[in-house]
């Protein structure tokens, strides 16, 4: 009889987080849809038959910018605050995160109204109207709708709902904040310094 | 042995019952609010193989008409929609949906869990993708288009711009075509994030991600390129709604806009598609051809590494769909180098394949007549895919019934016949019965039979000059009769399929027992009752190499033994 | 009966073998046509561009039968050779789980295949597209319409339609045709297998090819690429005229419209009708664009880009419903009785 091999032992066991796949793997595709509207927007640079042309009308949105990147920080500091139990301090930084979010929404929306009632700048008014509004608009609903769970979980934290168990979901959230805040690099990067 | 954590048999809760004894609103009230990978997985497999009806009478419908010169079986108009529709409905709403359908049913199982990642998500993806089809075939009754056919999209399933635009499609055709498959893109993401999530995160013990079955590999890969391939088309289409209602000039000529920016973003999203269809057939074949073969998988590792090499490669290659358009010498030339290269590490897949075969002692069951006839076909249609990257001699074949061949060829003699293989093998498990040999037989060679009489003279037919989306075309061309075939040949697939879907009914109530492991098979699905239970496993399996139910079956001679 | 997979395997191997039969008993008939006039195949070449696609074709078809040969015989015989027999024992044949140097070999050498084609198409790239132009081209603008072939000789002064001319070239003396592809709609591609690969006509793309047409006769083509309904039935003939030809054909597309007296109430229709709207003729008030030029529809062998022959039944019919011969052309039914097309057709046809 031949001898029967002693089956292994199986090693130590662990596994990535589950969430923290998922939004890697959404980001990947999101970053997908927005390459095609940057190639899109940088193909179309300088080729609009009509004005208003991008010199122009557009102001480099530098305290816009500021506060969005900024935000990336305070929710970095507070899911630092998380990490270690301080709901209130975690609490206080995101509502930051929020308002620096908001600020830039205000400030794009000003912008635009300027574009469009004071330059006469509209999505179908030339190529650059169309590329510029799809680009940073998209960026914009992306924006909203990550103020929007953002407001949801201060929300959810003020009525004490949420802990320190939750700081893995939190990050998970966040890595999609600061997906946003990235991209929003890319945009004004091609936007306003290339595509000037 | 202390280790042994499979089930046992005689302790587990035994099937439950065949048929629910609930009544009837209930039965289907539980398939609606279901979160169950297995049966989501049924319910996309059962929707793609409606649609696989469907698409295949809108084929019989195309060919009826092409069968002689001059046929007035369909107008033109409902032509265009016939083959537009014909080629929506087949990639994504037969390819995607039940191969992901099969990803669904079988990679928390092959990985030893206990569902997907994320069930809710599950289910939200198949119903984004269930209305984005219902809201596509809602355009043939919704509205009058703009010749009174039905408003059904008519545009090619490629909708180059600017026939598109709204000044030569007005009417919602256009509409319905992009609206349709945004939605159903949602539903796309939603399953390749789960996917990718499941495999990543929801292993059982010992199952490194070098000992998944191929089929799960292959699954993740194809997930992986999906979210880089589905959002192009995503933001296409946007675009293209853009132009059509806000005014928008990404694609209007007269703007300044350019027709081949379409061309770009949608072959971008086009060719990385055709590998996501593909990529999961692959992964079928390289479940039931060792089983059939009774041996290992030959070169796991560069099964892999090809499966890998392919989906970045494919990024790459694009532009051999746009070879007429005037692009640079240099730009041509580079894509028909990068076009070869990806020809590379699917020989090395065919090559393997053979080694698995090579040495085996190889039975002729259905499952594995399927697959046999996909090497052989694959290998052509790569072939003539080589003979299209050769941009001179795609700027003669480009568009014609050559290129028709040969992706059908892929589609439907790489990826169906891969598609029924797998409905053949992993039927019993799903329901508990095999489905008939004879019938399955029967289905095999008259499929067989009907596929090369239409797709071998179909090659002809495109060197001889034959453009493809044309309803008729001149009988003064030497077209005539290899048209004839061509469509008698349809006719014949046509009445395989219905034989098929006749087995799936008839073995569901009447079929042969099939027991835990009516293959004799190697992969964790294996060790469960057929159909699983809902948990699919008493205690979390735990393995140690590719073949756990190999290592059981052959303790004396255990996998393990001889992996790294 | 069940069969073993011995016999299952023997039928598999007549069963091959009556479908290979079959398929060569189809080639015959394909392929090789011949002729000026007929099947447009790609394997009759009569233009330079064309004979050099061919020549790279046979090549590349031989290093992939090569192929199918090989892979496609060792997966025959693998299938052959060891496929489970009834007096097989019940053990498991030897697990072989891979082997580095086979590996390696049918990496290195796919990849050497690949380098070898891309080298010789990478060649033949530049030869057709970069190709330049000598003095004695022709040069032709071509404008897609949906679903007609606008033609231009700009420095000829001609405007036709649907029917290109062009001079036989040689080697000895080459007169190759320039073609500038535009379209004043959606895309289109223009394609006659025999005389070269085709390009597409996209707006506000503008593209070029050349064709170097060797033996004299008609070619026959058609659009290419999807272009909405009517995209089966804008057909293309290209005549490839001796210098004689050639140039009678010029002097007679030079003149303008024939004024012919006896035509006069037709033309008086022509003129009234709305058909100035989109037709021209040279010479006359008629100078629409919208539509193919009529100055020389006599001459020409088809009307509707091909979709009937030119004769006075079809012409009347076409005037009458263009939806008769192409259900969805833009054209709209002119709305005029059958005496008043009569006369119009009577006029048409003294347009040589």
């Amino acid at each position: 009889m031949s001898a029967i091999p002693v089956t292994p032992v199986a090693g130590p066991w662990s596994l990535p987080s589950r969430g923290r796949v998922a939004m890697l793997s959404l980001i990947t595709g999101e970053s997908a849809i927005f390459t095609i509207f940057v190639v899109a927007y940088v193909f179309y640079i300088g080729k609009s038959l009509t004005p208003p042309y991008p010199q122009q009308v557009l102001d480099i949105p530098i305290f816009n910018t500021i506060c969005l990147l900024s935000s990336s920080v305070t929710i970095w500091l507070a899911e630092r605050q998380i990490d270690r139990g301080k709901i209130r301090l975690f609490a206080a930084w995101w509502a930051l995160t929020i308002a620096l979010g908001m600020i830039f929404m205000i400030g794009t929306a000003i912008e635009w109204h300027k574009l469009i009632y004071i330059d006469g700048l509209t999505i179908r008014t030339n190529l650059f109207g169309t590329t510029f509004y799809s680009l940073v608009g998209l960026h914009a609903t992306h924006v909203v709708v990550g103020l929007i769970g953002l407001s949801l979980i201060l929300l959810f934290t003020l009525t004490g709902h949420v802990t320190e168990e939750h700081s893995e979901r939190i990050q998970v959230f966040a890595l999609y904040w600061h997906f946003v805040d990235a991209v929003w690099v890319v945009v004004f990067t091609v936007v306003y310094i290339v595509g000037r | 042995m202390a280790d042994q954590t499979l089930p046992i048999a005689g302790t587990l809760d035994v099937t439950p019952p065949r048929r629910s004894t609930a009544m009837l609103l209930e039965w289907l009230h539980g398939w609606v609010v279901t979160v169950d990978h297995k049966r989501l997985g049924i319910l996309y497999m059962v929707y793609g193989i409606f649609f696989l009806l469907v698409g295949g009478a809108e084929a019989i419908a195309i060919r009826i008409q092409l069968a002689w010169p001059g046929m007035h079986f369909l107008s033109p108009e409902l032509y265009n929609e016939m083959f537009t529709m014909h080629g929506t409905t087949m990639v994504f709403l037969v390819g995607m949906t039940i191969l992901f359908g099969f990803a669904n049913y079988l990679v928390p199982l092959m990985i030893g869990a206990r569902d997907m990642a994320f069930p809710r998500l599950n289910a939200f993806s198949f119903w984004m993708t269930a209305f984005g089809g219902l809201l596509l075939y809602y355009s043939f009754i919704g509205g009058f288009g703009l010749y009174g056919m039905g408003a059904a999209p008519d545009v090619g399933w490629w909708a180059y711009a600017p026939l598109t635009a709204r000044a030569f499609s007005p009417g919602h055709a256009t509409d319905y075509w992009a609206l349709a498959l945004i939605v159903a893109g949602f539903g796309t993401l939603g399953t390749a994030i789960n996917i990718i999530a499941t495999a990543a995160s929801m292993r059982c013990r010992g199952m490194s991600l070098l000992r998944m079955p191929l089929f799960v590999w292959l699954m993740v890969v194809t997930s992986g390129l999906t979210l880089i391939t589905i959002t192009p088309l995503t933001a296409a289409q946007v675009m293209l709604l853009i132009d059509r209602y806000l005014g928008g000039h990404f694609f209007d000529t007269q703007a300044g806009g350019s027709a081949v920016v379409w061309m770009h973003f949608f072959w971008i999203f086009g060719h990385p598609e055709v590998y996501v269809l593909v990529l999961p057939a692959f992964g079928v074949a390289s479940e039931v051809i060792p089983v059939f073969s009774r041996k290992a998988i030959f070169g796991y590792p560069a099964m892999v590494a090809a499966s890998v090499g392919i989906a970045f490669v494919s990024l790459g290659v694009w532009a051999h769909h746009m070879f007429t358009v005037g692009m640079t010498s240099v730009g041509n030339t580079f894509f028909v180098l990068s076009t070869g290269l990806v020809g590379v590490p699917t020989g090395i897949k065919i090559f393997n394949w053979l080694a698995t075969l090579w040495g085996g002692k190889i039975r002729f069951r259905v499952p594995m007549l399927f697959c046999l006839a996909f090497v052989i076909q694959f290998l052509c249609a790569g072939l003539t895919g080589i003979m299209l990257s050769v941009a001179p001699w795609n700027w003669q074949l480009h568009n014609s019934y050559f290129v028709i061949a040969h992706f059908h060829y892929v589609l439907v003699g790489a990826i169906v016949f891969n598609i029924f293989a797998a409905i053949y093998y992993w039927y019993p498990k799903m329901t508990g019965r095999l489905l008939d040999e004879t019938l399955g037989k029967w289905h095999f060679w008259l499929f067989f039979i009907g596929f090369h009489l239409t797709f071998d003279t179909m090659h002809f037919v495109g060197f001889l000059g034959m453009p493809r989306s044309i309803y008729t075309y001149e009988p003064d061309r030497g077209w005539n009769t290899l048209n004839l075939w061509i469509s008698i040949g349809g006719l014949i697939q046509g009445i395989a399929v219905l034989l098929f879907a006749w087995n799936l009914v008839h073995s569901y109530f009447k079929g042969k027992e099939a027991g835990n492991d009516p293959w004799d098979a190697w992969t964790l699905e294996w060790a469960v009752p057929s159909p699983p239970p809902p948990y699919n496993f008493a205690a979390d399996p735990v393995v140690h190499s590719r073949r756990p139910l190999w290592d059981l079956k052959h303790p004396e001679d255990p996998d393990w033994k001889y992996e790294p | 009966m069940r069969s073993t997979n011995r016999e299952h395997g023997a039928r598999a191997i007549r069963l091959s073998s009556w479908l290979a039969l079959c398929l060569l008993v189809f080639c015959r008939p394909i392929a090789w046509a011949d002729g000026p006039l007929g099947t447009p195949s790609i394997f009759s070449p009569a233009s330079t561009p064309a004979k050099t696609i061919l020549d790279l074709s046979w090549f590349v078809l031989t290093i992939t039968g090569g192929i199918f040969v090989t892979v496609g015989g060792l997966l025959l015989w693998a299938i052959i050779r060891y496929r489970a027999r009834s007096t097989d024992d019940d053990t498991e044949p030897p697990q072989i789980y891979g082997s580095t140097q086979v590996e390696l070999a049918w990496t290195v050498i796919p990849v050497l295949i690949v380098v070898v084609l891309f080298l010789t198409t990478a060649r033949i790239i530049f030869a057709i597209q970069d190709a330049p132009e000598p003095k004695a081209a022709l040069d032709v603008t071509v404008v897609g319409h949906q679903f007609w072939w606008e033609f231009r000789y700009p420095k000829l002064g001609i405007v036709t339609a649907n029917e290109l001319h062009v001079p036989l070239s040689s080697k000895q003396d080459p007169k190759p045709t320039f073609l500038h592809l535009l379209s004043a709609d959606t895309d289109h591609s223009f394609w006659v297998p025999q005389l070269a690969g085709k390009t597409d006509l996209i707006p506000n793309h503008p593209n070029d090819m050349w064709i170097d047409p060797l033996q004299p006769g008609l070619y026959v083509g058609q659009c290419a690429q999807f272009c909405g309904v009517e995209h089966a039935k804008m057909l293309l003939r290209v005549y490839v005229d001796t210098p004689e030809q050639f140039d009678a054909w010029v002097k007679q597309q030079q003149q303008p419209g024939v004024q012919d007296a006896s035509a006069a109430a037709g033309r008086r229709i022509f003129e009234t009708q709305a058909c100035t709207n989109c037709h021209r003729v040279a010479g006359t008030a008629a100078a629409g664009t919208f539509g193919p030029d009529l100055t020389h529809l006599a001459s020409r062998a088809t009307i509707a880009s091909g979709a009937a022959l030119n004769t006075p039944e079809n012409l009347h019919a076409w005037i009458q419903d263009p939806n008769n011969f192409k259900p969805g052309s833009l054209m709209p039914a002119m709305q005029l009785n059958g005496e008043q097309i009569d006369e119009l057709v009577a006029y048409l046809n003294t347009l040589h």
